[in-house]
Parts: C-alpha cells; structure tokens; sequence
C-alpha cells in the first residue's frame, strides 16, 4: 500500500480531538473485563501450586465437590490434549497437567455460588505434590546437572552438548568478525544481566464465559485480541470457532501481556461443566505469578571502534529465559541488538533456556530493549574511553536507507539519521551538569508489524459513519481511526464513532500487537471509506445521468470531475445518505487485507539523572524521547506512548524486578514491593515527535508503541553510570546494587 | 466474625480479654484490613475503638499534647502546635501510606501494628514519647519504646489498648526530624529510617540528643552512642562521622528484597547524619523564632 504523496496537507489528521471513550473512562462508565455480570453467574477461582517445580501426584477435590455451592470443579485432565506444540504450551500453563512448573501454576479451579464459598473449596482440594528440584536463573539452568524444566522441548537448531533446558538458538549477522575486531583501536567485551519485568497493566485479567446446553459459547475478557483467544479456546475446549462468540470488553492496559489467555480456557471448561455463566477476576498477587512478565536475560557483548569512532565489528551473545514454556523471544532480540548500526561485520547469537518461572508473554518490543541495552552500554563505554561524543559517535554509525541490517534486510526509508540530529540540536543535549549528575544516550529500533486486518464502515442515512473494526483499543486507536475515516471521507471526526467489534462480527483480526493497529486498521480504514466513497460516487453519478469516472469526492462531497462532467451543485455524503434507501439501499464500505510495510521505526532517548553517592539512589532530572512517527495521526496519543515507553523503562532500568527467593517462590507479587515509578519519581517527560513518511502506507504512518521502551534501559544505565562514575550491568539499577558499585 | 464498637476503653478492654478466639483493634483500620482482605488473617473479633469519648482529640497537657489513639494522622498533621513543636513526628506521620491513608491511618496503629519499619515510631521514641494503655486494670503509662516487641509483636497482652500518646513538653532551642529510605519517593516502606531530636545551648552546642532507628533491627533501636557522639557538640564532621557510626553499629537489620545487610546499615548512618543536621537546623531556627518574638 502506497503512500498516497510525500506532501500531503491534512485537515484532521494531526489534530487533537477528545477521544472517543474518554468521557466513559473518566466518569467510571467504560466496561472492564470484570465489569460483566450475567443472571445465575457462579464466581471461578483458581487453585495454584505453592512449589516452584513438583511432580502433582494426586489431586483429589472430592471434598470440595462436596460443599454446598460448589457448581464445577476442573483439573488438567479436564482439557482436551493438544498435539500441537505451541497449543499444548497455552494450555498447560492455564492448566497444569502434570507437573506445577513454577511458584503460581494453576492445577484446579471452582465454580461456586458465592466467593467465600469459592474459596473454602480451593481450600477442600487435596493435591499431592513430588516436590522436585527447580531453577530460577537463566545461567545457572544452563550449567550442567540443572534440573531439567521440561525435557525434550529443544528444536533442531540447537547445538548437541547444551543443556536441555534450552529450547531454541538463532543466528544472525553478516561480515568477518574477526577481520573487523582487527580494524578497531579498543575492543571492549562485557556482560550485562537484566531482570524479568511485569508490564504492569493496573487491570488485572478478567473474564465471563456462558456455556449453553447446545454446545454454543459466548466469553467476554479483556484482552488484545479477541480473534486470537477464539482460536485459541476453542482448540483448547474443543469446540468449533463458529460456536464460540468472543466480545472484547474496554482493557486497562495490556502492554502485550495481554495477547494471550491465562483465565478464559478455564472460565469455559467451569462454565461448561456447571451450565452456568462463571466469571474470573484475577488477584494482583496471581497476575504476578500466574500471567506473562517479559524474558529475564543474561548477555555477552563485544564491540570493536576505531579512535575516530567507527563501529568495526560488534558480536552479542544473549541468553534469555522466557519461563517453563519455549519461547523465540531470543530471536527478536538478536535481530534488534545491532539495527541501529551500519556495520561491516557483526553477528548475534541468542537462546532460550527454561527455568520455573511463569511463562513470558509479550512487553512492548519483547526482547529488544535487553539486547539494546547491552549494546548501548558498551558503544557508551567506547565512546567514553576514547574521548568521543556519544551523539556524533551515534550519527557516525547510524542506519540509514541502502544499510544492510544487522539482521538480513536492507533498510528503506527510515529516521535514525534524522532523529538523532533532533536530538543534537535539542537544548537538552548541551544543557549543564551538576555534580553527581550524569546524562545518557540511547538509540532503540522495532520492527513494527501489520497483519491480518478486516475494517467495516456504515454510511449511515443521517449522514454520520460507524467504523467496525476488530482491535482492542490500548492507546487510543479508536480516536486515531476516527480521525483517519474523517479525514478520507472530509466529514468532521464527531460525526464519526468507532467500535472494537466482537469474533462474529468481522473477519479475523490479528492481536493488537507490534504498533499494528494505528498502521493496518488505520490503512484499512482508509481504503474501506474510499471504497464507501466509490459507492457514492456511483449513486452520484447515476443521479446526475455522468459515468461514475466523472465524479470526484472533494470535502465530503461527490462533485462533477471537470467542467466536461456537467455542471451539478455537489452532493454532500448526508444528501447521498439520506437518499440511499431509494437509490441502491445502505452503503458500506469494507476492507480485508493481510498488510506489509509496516515501517521499521527509530528513537533516540535522552536522559539526565543524578545519584546520590551516600545511597545510590537515583533521581530522573530530565528526559526528551525523539521518534520517528512516520505520521502522527493523534499527536496526543503519540506522545502518550512515547513518554509511556519511557516511564515503564525508568521502572525498568532502576526498580523493577521478579525476585526469587532461594525456594523458588515469588518474594513480591504485588505493587509494594514490585516498584513501577510512581508520578512523583518522574520528570515531565518532553517528547519530539518527527514525521518521516512511511512508504507503506497511505497516509505515511509508522507504529509507535514499542520503540519507546527500547532505549530508556541504555539510555538510564548510561546516564548512571557516567553520574557514578563506574559502569552498572545489571539491572535493575537498585540504590544497593549502584551502592556496592561505588564502593568498588 | 465479630464486631463490636466500643463506648469505653473499659468496655473495650473486658470484650477482648473475654474472647476466647483471636482479637484485633481497629482505628483507622489501614493495617488490619489490608491483612484480612488478603487472607493472612482470620479474626473473631473486631472491636472499633474510634467511637471512645476523647480519642479522636488532641489536647494539650503539661507543655506539650496528648493524642487520642484514633487521630487521623491528616488530622494530626493539620495540628498548629504538633507541627510546631515536633516537626519531626509530624514528617514522620505524614509518610504512613498514600493520601487516602493518610485519611485513616493513625500513630497509634501505626506502633500497635509491630512493623520493624514503621515510619512514626522512631520519631516517637526520639521524642521519648508516652503511651497511655486502658486494660481490665485499669490505666499506665509506658515509654514508646517498650512497647514493640519484634517482627508483628507487641508488649501489650490481648486485652490491653492504646489510649493515647503524649508528646512531652520540650525545653527552648529543641528540634528533631526523621529521614527514611525508600527506592521510590512516596508509596512504600522504610528500608531504613533514623528520627534525631535534641536540644542546644545558647552556644549551639547539644546538650541532649536521642536518636533512633527504624528498619535496621527486629524492632526499633534507641541509639544512645550516637546521642553521646552528638552531645557536647555542634555537629562538627567528626561528630556527624562518630553519629553514623554508632548508628551503624547498632544496625542488626535482615537481608531480604527491600535491602542488603550491608546497604540498610550504612543509608542507616548516612540518615541519622542527614537528620541530626535537619534536626540542629530546626533547633536554632526555634531559637531564633523565639527570639523574634
């Protein structure tokens, strides 16, 4: 899909309206996930294993079949087996089947009358468990004579002689390595370890399933992607997807944690098993150990540069575990590391390794901002060692359109270049320092994505539109598309509303994931409204007696192409509307299209800090985020993700973090203990957003939901440890951690 | 469950010596109900001491203020003549939990709830504050300072309920304050935390000091090597050095995901530091003020 033209002059697009569902949010309206009642609904709860890793003997829950109230009682065994792999994976980690694999698995769940009653009956089920040994640690679970999470689960790819709990291995690069590390005039190696991290979404996970004797289902959850949790349910249940109706409710946030399901199976086979609508509302204490925090990681990095600042070689080797379950996040980490860079030789090599942890689920840019962060320590370091300004240095190297990528593609048209010469002409970059203060640099890179996308567009006869599209709205993309259906169809964006729609409303819609729904529904908006202005255009044209190649759409009206046309006053697309049941019936305008050209999509981060040397504590002084929007549709809603991206990174980079203890168990689930920055811990986070159109799409619109979280963890370790004056490599940056480096 | 408010202190005090199940006393409730909602906790008895004549007040008494059990510590901090003379306890008030909390939670509750890492307690037993405890028995008063007892634990028996704390008088030139550490800058808990009050001469030198620790031992640690490191001094460097380090010599903190051993007990001197110089500032500004008027 083509952009439409370089120079474009939009009308709404680029605008701030309202969005549509703010007034609902903000006056307690909007329907959550566990907002959904239904008559005769039972309340569901979830048995979970205390152990981080146990063989489950026996479970024997006829006691709590026994209590009044108690409607269902479901076990592994309950669920249909899965051939499929990566099916077989879902489920077990709703459900355990045979073994608990980490602190939090499911291996029960009721359906009761009442809560309490729900709760003496997780407290009646008697569950034998073989407690085994377990490991938490990505090193230590590929060490020799590690106990093995699960056996069996290594692809072909990876090489005899590892441990067997590491499920996959990748490869990418191009170039002589060696030859390039020969050319630099210092080559530094390091090792950086980072921890797992929540996305943090403040709505835990809900649901309400509705089981009907004739076999038909309907399920309400919040989620990203209601089309996604229907193929996935209706494997795991058995069921055709034509019988199971999934509406998702408004989300409160997601972050990608939420691409996947956790509740919705077992809400299902409860309410099957009792007839009887059950609804489940996760606790904060299971969302943390029972959902999908992001990969935990271990990394080698090795970058060779000349005195002048050139990037000679670079080689990263990254160790990520993604829990109990395989999972290829390693791979977009390692294709990620490097893109920034336009280098001749370099080459990353990642894994995947299975620990007693819960299973990952995707975090905005999963995987890339770990790998990133290695690299931009080390390029910091280098810079920092040979005297050089780490902007200039950035510039030197960086991507532009023809670079081969690090990981196999060649560049098209992208903003590094241009994003990292914001950030030198920015007053931040040359602002002063105070002392104890540091300022770090970090570029980050994601992919971005486009996918399956199916958009509906009802012109209605009161002249307003209906948009019917199939993602849930995580970032204010109802907004977006609105204005994007205004600005096509030249009506004003009020007149407009747009729906998420549920699985029997449209054709499948992939997840709300990889910044894909601004970009594809966005595109898929467009092309259904001019598919809805062809339609009038030809109820124009017959109107006016002209070929419908004689009609133009001008500001929301059809008009006579040329004075050769006719002369006709235009008609309005209310007129067209109004007239439309005498002149063809309803028009609509629909879309269905599996995107391309998502655009790959650039940020530089520039953060100052300043670390007390008496507690390692650290202070955010001042952050700017620059990113290449392609488009910025809602500048709003842009600049929210960018400043998002940054805040989740901060809580990354200097709090946040899953803590084991030596049995195994989750010491901090839940917000105390587990430290997302609060409000007062941050700066105003400034924001510059820069427009390099998209070649892939009409409008030139990039997604912007993920890239920024990918520099921040550089951007901030840099900062800290210029302001310590020693280099942190290890996150999260606690004040003990960053205490115990300044005592050497 | 059961739940009872009481009208009296007494009658508070025979309903939970007359529970043969497991008690607790409710105030702001900020503690308790967070325990009961979270299921670590299952009680049989419930008895709300807000509605007790006089609780809810803070009155002054011989020079400095008696403050009823259930005062709201937004309450508290809205007190002219509290803040005024114990800017240091009004600080360490104002920390407990979010706004909301604020609203709710009390100073009483705050020690009667055992945390090693109460944030109001050190500065209470800086100020060498007084509790006041009804039970079957009648009343007594007992130094802040015997009443935690570990992790969780106090000294008061089951039928016993804090009354009232009183905050002494306190002589001309006198200030304190109170520092903790937290990784965040509000909504968490102390890792370590120091309260320091003392008083100067007309020369700026201290003649009495108390310091005391927070989050650094089973319970709060009254450090007297430090108040005899600091007196007779005007906080010169050698004198803050000698603080810190007998402050750090009392540390006998855990290991455990809030902090390391190591760091508790050297943020631990480094507030005591920071809070005696706050402390000195507000003693000569008293003076000062005093002066003035």
């Amino acid at each position: 899909m083509a952009l439409d033209q370089a120079k474009r002059e939009f009308r709404q697009v680029g605008t701030r309206p309202n969005r549509p569902d703010g007034v609902d949010k903000v006056t307690g309206r909007a329907q959550y996930g566990a907002d959904m009642t239904a008559p005769g609904m039972l309340t569901g709860a979830i048995l979970r294993s205390p152990h981080a890793h146990a063989r489950i003997v026996s479970i024997d829950t006829s006691a709590a079949e026994a209590i009044a109230g108690v409607r269902a009682v479901v076990t592994g065994v309950d669920f249909t087996p899965q051939e499929d792999n990566f099916l077989r994976d879902v489920q077990e980690n709703c459900m355990a089947r045979d073994k608990a694999l980490y602190d939090g698995h499911a291996v029960a769940a009721v359906a009761a009358t009442s809560p309490a009653i729900a709760k003496a009956a997780l407290k009646a089920i008697k569950v034998v468990y073989e407690v085994l040994p377990h490991v938490t640690d990505v090193d230590a679970a590929v060490k020799p004579g590690a106990p093995i999470v699960q056996a069996g689960r290594a692809l072909e790819n990876v090489p005899a002689g590892m441990s067997e709990n590491v499920t996959n291995a990748c490869e990418f690069g191009h170039g002589d390595l060696d030859a390039g590390f020969a050319k630099a005039d210092l080559v530094i190696e390091r090792s950086f370890k980072t921890a797992a991290t929540h996305q943090g979404y403040i709505e835990p996970h809900a649901c309400l399933a509705s089981f009907t004797a004739d076999g038909k289902a309907d399920l309400w959850c919040c989620t990203q992607g209601q089309f996604f949790v229907r193929t996935l349910c209706s494997a795991i249940i058995g069921m055709e997807a034509s019988q199971l109706r999934v509406t998702p409710s408004e989300i409160g946030g997601g972050f990608g944690g939420k691409t996947t399901v956790f509740i919705e199976p077992v809400a299902l086979a409860l309410s099957k098993k009792s007839g009887r609508p059950v609804k489940i509302v996760m606790t904060r204490d299971e969302v943390f150990k029972a959902t999908g925090p992001t990969v935990s990681s271990s990394m080698d990095v090795r970058i060779g540069m000349t005195k002048d600042g050139r990037i000679t070689a670079g080689e990263a080797n990254l160790r990520y575990s993604g829990g109990a379950f395989p999972c290829g996040t390693c791979d977009m980490g390692a294709q990620a590391a490097f893109a920034a860079y336009d280098v001749e030789a370099v080459r990353t090599y990642g894994w995947n390794a299975l620990t007693n942890r819960p299973k990952e689920a995707a975090y905005r840019a999963p995987g890339a901002p770990q790998a990133i962060y290695a690299v931009e320590s080390v390029v910091d370091e280098l810079c920092q060692k040979l005297g050089l300004d780490p902007l200039a240095v950035r510039l030197k190297n960086a991507a532009h359109k023809g670079t081969l990528s690090s990981y196999g593609p060649t560049f098209n048209e992208i903003g590094l270049e241009a994003t990292l010469e914001a950030a030198k002409a920015h007053p931040h970059y040359t602002a002063p320092l105070g002392p104890n203060q540091g300022r770090g640099l970090s570029c980050g890179f994601w992919f971005n994505f486009g996918g399956n996308t199916c958009v509906s567009l009802n012109i209605n006869t009161d002249g307003t539109v209906g948009v019917t599209e199939g993602n849930p709205d995580i970032g204010g993309s109802r907004a977006s598309i609105s204005l994007m259906a205004a600005e096509e169809l030249g009506i004003p964006y009020e007149n407009i509303r747009t729906i998420v729609a549920d699985t029997n409303s449209l054709g499948y819609n992939d997840v709300t994931d990889g910044s894909r729904v601004t970009f594809s529904v966005g595109l898929a908006t467009i092309k259904a409204a001019r598919d809805a202005i062809a339609k009038m255009k030809a109820r124009a044209a017959r109107f006016w007696g002209i070929d419908e190649e004689a009609v133009d759409w001008v500001d929301g009206a059809a008009v006579p192409a040329g004075p050769n046309a006719g002369k006709f006053p235009p008609l309005t697309l209310a007129e067209i509307a109004a007239t439309s049941p005498q002149t063809g019936g309803p028009i609509a305008g629909h879309y269905e299209v599996n995107v391309d050209g998502a655009g790959v999509s650039f940020g530089v981060h520039l953060v100052d800090v300043e670390v007390d040397p008496e507690t390692g504590a650290t202070k955010v002084l001042r952050y700017t985020v620059f990113q290449d929007a392609g488009k910025a549709v809602h500048p709003d809603y842009v600049e929210g993700q960018m400043q998002g991206g940054a805040v989740q990174g901060i809580g990354w980079a200097l709090n946040e973090e899953y803590i084991y203890g030596a049995d195994g168990r989750l010491q901090n689930p839940g917000f105390l203990d587990y430290r997302i920055p609060v409000a007062s811990d941050l700066p105003n986070i400034e924001t510059v957003i820069l427009e390099i159109p998209n070649p892939g799409h009409p409008y030139g619109v990039r997604g912007v939901g993920e890239t920024p979280i990918v520099p921040p963890l550089a951007a901030i370790a840099n900062a800290v440890s210029r302001a310590a004056g020693v280099r942190l490599t290890e996150l999260p940056m606690s004040p003990p951690r960053i205490l115990k480096a300044l005592k050497g | 469950m059961r739940y009872m408010t009481a009208q009296s202190a007494s009658a508070a005090a025979m309903a939970l010596a007359e529970e043969p199940g497991k008690s607790r006393v409710l105030a702001g409730g900020t503690d308790l109900l967070v325990q009961m909602k979270a299921g670590n906790l299952t009680v049989d008895l419930v008895v709300d001491i807000k509605h007790i004549p006089g609780i809810r007040d803070i009155v002054p008494e011989a020079g400095g203020f008696r403050i009823g059990a259930a005062v709201a510590n937004a309450e508290l901090r809205e007190h002219a003549g509290v803040c005024q003379q114990w800017p240091g306890v009004i600080e360490a008030a104002g920390l407990i939990g979010s706004t909301q909390v604020q609203g709710r939670s009390t100073i009483a509750g705050n020690l009667c709830n055992g945390s090693p890492a109460a944030d109001s307690v050190p500065a209470l037993v800086a100020a060498d504050a007084v509790v006041r405890v009804a039970g079957p028995d009648g009343t007594h008063d007992v130094p802040v300072l015997d009443i935690p007892a570990g992790p969780g634990k106090t000294t008061l028996n089951k039928a016993q309920i804090v009354t009232s704390i009183l905050l002494p008088a306190r002589p001309a030139r006198s200030g304190d304050a109170y520092l903790r550490f937290i990784p965040r800058t509000e909504m968490d808990i102390a890792v370590a935390s120091a309260a320091v009050n003392l008083t100067l001469d007309a020369t700026g030198t201290v003649t009495a000091a108390r310091v005391a620790l927070g989050a650094v031992a089973p319970k709060v640690v009254l450090v007297e090597a430090a108040a005899k490191a600091i007196i007779g001094t005007k906080l010169e460097d050698a004198a803050l050095s000698a603080l810190a380090q007998a402050c750090e010599a009392a540390c006998n903190p855990i290991d455990d995901k809030r902090g390391t051993i190591a760091f508790r007990t050297s943020t631990a001197g480094v507030l005591a530091r920071r809070a005696a110089k706050i402390a000195y500032d507000r003693a000569q500004g008293s003076a000062n003020a005093g002066a003035s008027k």
